[in-house]
């Protein structure tokens, strides 16, 4: 018998347990070598990522430690289906008022969140010494999130280069997002489900925003999903089209 | 019976996510837009109509809590599932850019959160 393919053939489960262990290692670095100074849940997204690193490393692939057949649940548990699944699940604790009160923040947020993206991403590809309109805007585009990098760059026809590089800025954001949320959410005061929403619109990865605020407050989880949800869409939206012509017509 | 409250979880996120792909196609995108946004505004209506139904009996309600306590553990899988190889082997651009857009967004996080509607 052979033992890993049966972890494999169960690997829901299997990360089930696996996952139970990460949070209670986490749980113990908090409480005894940390003082609860960084929550358990912040420790075990940091934890997740290091072995999302060292799966890399170890693959060549690109789900992290999920492409280790042992660990091949997390594929299925930490994807898209199940991460979505959750954050609708928590809708429940959310106040309507609260939200239309937020409303226009939030809209103006994702605006600015959107353009502001962009407008770096084309600045560091300058810096960077690329200029043609297709490169820029799909290195902008991957500044939004890592979906909307490869939908511009093939939409526009850039090189599969300019594209990993968009993606790999998108997965940067994605995780400096995770980290770094719960370090500096006191000081930007996204204590509350209004800066929740506006965070939401101006970071948009869907990703960073859940692990971020997850890592944070839970209960902000679910305005912040709010405006997320609609950045990427209305990226791969206006970034090939709107933007991109902008651009064209500066250069 | 906490499967119906499973069940009326379920229905909100097929429903929503429907949309936003259909809105995305609508719109001719290659992705979703805001379907986890329709998904929970129809929970929560649902779920007040239910209430006033006094359909709501037993144990409804843990089948949709236990998904919302499990929140954390998702994001623990997907954060060790993400590609997070490529981030720091594609050389510089890439940790620039990615660092430079999150302390900006940082930044105008509290001056975008001073502007609230209100109530009249």
């Amino acid at each position: 018998m052979n033992i890993i393919s049966f972890f494999e053939k169960n690997g829901m489960i299997t990360s089930f347990l696996l996952i139970a262990i990460i949070m209670l290692v986490a749980e113990q670095i908090s409480t005894r070598l940390l003082r609860k100074k960084i929550p358990g849940s912040a420790i075990a997204i940091l934890l997740g990522l290091v072995l999302a690193y060292y799966g890399g490393i170890l693959t060549g692939g690109e789900k992290g430690i999920a492409d280790i057949a042992f660990f091949s649940g997390f594929k299925l548990v930490g994807g898209s289906m199940f991460r979505d699944f959750c954050i609708v699940s928590t809708a429940l604790g959310v106040s309507f008022p609260v939200m239309l009160q937020a409303g226009k923040a939030g809209v103006i947020s994702l605006i600015i969140g959107l353009i502001v993206s962009f407008v770096v991403g084309i600045c560091v590809g300058l810096a960077f010494g690329y200029h043609d309109a297709e490169s820029l805007a799909t290195i902008g585009a991957g500044t939004l999130t890592f979906i909307v990098g490869p939908v511009t760059g093939s939409a526009l026809g850039a090189s599969s280069d300019v594209i990993a590089l968009s993606v790999a800025t998108g997965v940067v954001k994605a995780i400096a997002v995770t980290i770094f949320t719960p370090l500096i959410a006191s000081k930007i005061k996204l204590d509350n489900p209004h800066s929740a929403m506006v965070f939401g619109g101006i970071m948009g990865t869907t990703s960073g925003v859940a692990a971020g605020l997850a890592a944070t407050d839970q209960k902000l989880v679910p305005y912040g999903a709010l405006t997320a949800t609609f950045y990427t869409g209305l990226g791969c939206l206006l970034c090939p089209s709107v933007f991109y012509l902008a651009l064209k017509a500066l250069m | 019976m906490l499967i119906y409250g499973l069940g009326l979880l379920a229905f909100s996120y097929l429903a929503g996510q429907l949309f936003g792909d259909f809105l995305g196609e609508l719109i001719g995108v290659q992705a979703n837009v805001g379907g986890v946004g329709f998904a929970m505004l129809l929970l929560v209506l649902l779920h007040n109509y239910f209430h006033k139904k006094q359909w709501l009996k037993g144990n409804f309600d843990e089948g949709i809590g236990f998904w919302s306590n499990m929140y954390i553990p998702v994001i623990v899988a997907m954060s060790a599932s993400q590609n997070a190889l490529l981030a720091f082997n594609k050389g510089v651009l890439p940790i620039v850019a990615g660092i430079l857009i999150v302390v900006i967004g940082f930044v105008l996080v509290p001056i975008i959160s001073k502007i609230k509607t209100t109530a009249s």
